[in-house]
């Protein structure tokens, strides 16, 4: 993989034959048996975001397609409603996904200097599952915001 | 893997209290350690665990990352321009490496 260490050498190109050659290695069977994450894991997982607070809802927009055809790249777009001042504003953001092996896909921490709460990224999912945010603000409120995505080829691993 | 190529997509200019879109992209396989190579034993795991972005030194964005973020990560956030600065960013690599790189941006 030489090629890649000159910047103007990551083609579209590139990203699809590993993106490809992940999913043949998943086709084929590669894969050893995967425990999954399980439910009282993942919950637990979701409660040690929460810090203890209580989970309320709202707040929280997930942009993410209902099907996925590729669980190896999802993109995931996050928003939470914030006027991003110094004195209220959106502290992190913790994405879960319930059906992976692993129940943390990230957390990304924001401030002030930020304008907007939004980001966004793109996450493996191994099957069909619920994805989980969960928004800690500034002022201690905890948030939390739910959405099923289906997956119709699963991501290696997660 | 034996480096990484992270390219980032900072608008050169911005007005005065703009809210300016910053896009990240690192070319990085982000091996989960969950599969198995020809030989049946498990690659082991081998991702960027943190990303971070800075501005004139203080840290305005980060981002910790686990197995399940995609091979060749890809960031993008906001930021709100107030004055013209240096942006520094950061990806630290499980194996200890660090891939940075930055931009300057003018507000006017």
């Amino acid at each position: 993989m030489t090629r890649m260490d000159s910047p103007s050498k990551v083609t579209r190109r590139h990203v699809l034959v590993l993106t490809g050659a992940a999913a043949a290695a998943a086709g084929a069977g590669l894969l050893p048996g995967i425990a999954l994450a399980d439910k009282a894991a993942v919950d637990a997982a979701i409660k040690k975001a929460a810090g203890g607070a209580t989970l309320q809802s709202g707040r929280i927009t997930l942009e993410l397609p209902q099907i996925a055809e590729n669980g190896n790249t999802v993109p995931i777009g996050i928003e939470v409603d914030s006027p991003m001042t110094a004195s209220d504003y959106v502290k992190s953001v913790h994405v879960f996904a319930d059906g992976n092996p692993n129940a943390e896909v990230a957390s990304v921490h924001f401030t002030p200097a930020n304008g907007v709460a939004k980001a966004s990224m793109r996450m493996r999912l191994m099957k069909t599952q619920n994805v989980v945010a969960v928004a800690q603000m500034s002022d201690g409120s905890v948030y939390r915001e739910t959405v099923e995505v289906k997956v119709t080829i699963g991501g290696c691993g997660g | 893997m034996a480096s990484a190529t992270p390219r980032i997509k900072v608008p050169e200019s911005a007005t005065k209290g703009e809210i300016i879109e910053i896009k990240t992209l690192i070319s990085h396989k982000m091996e989960t350690g969950l599969r198995k190579g020809k030989d049946g034993k498990i690659i082991p795991r081998q991702i960027i665990n943190k990303f971070t972005c800075s501005f004139n030194d203080q840290v305005i964005f980060s981002s910790d990352w686990h197995p399940a973020v995609s091979a060749n990560p890809l960031m993008s956030f906001h930021m709100r321009a107030t004055e013209s600065g240096r942006l520094d960013f950061a990806w630290h690599d499980d194996n200890g490496e660090t891939y940075s790189k930055s931009a300057d941006l003018t507000v006017a």
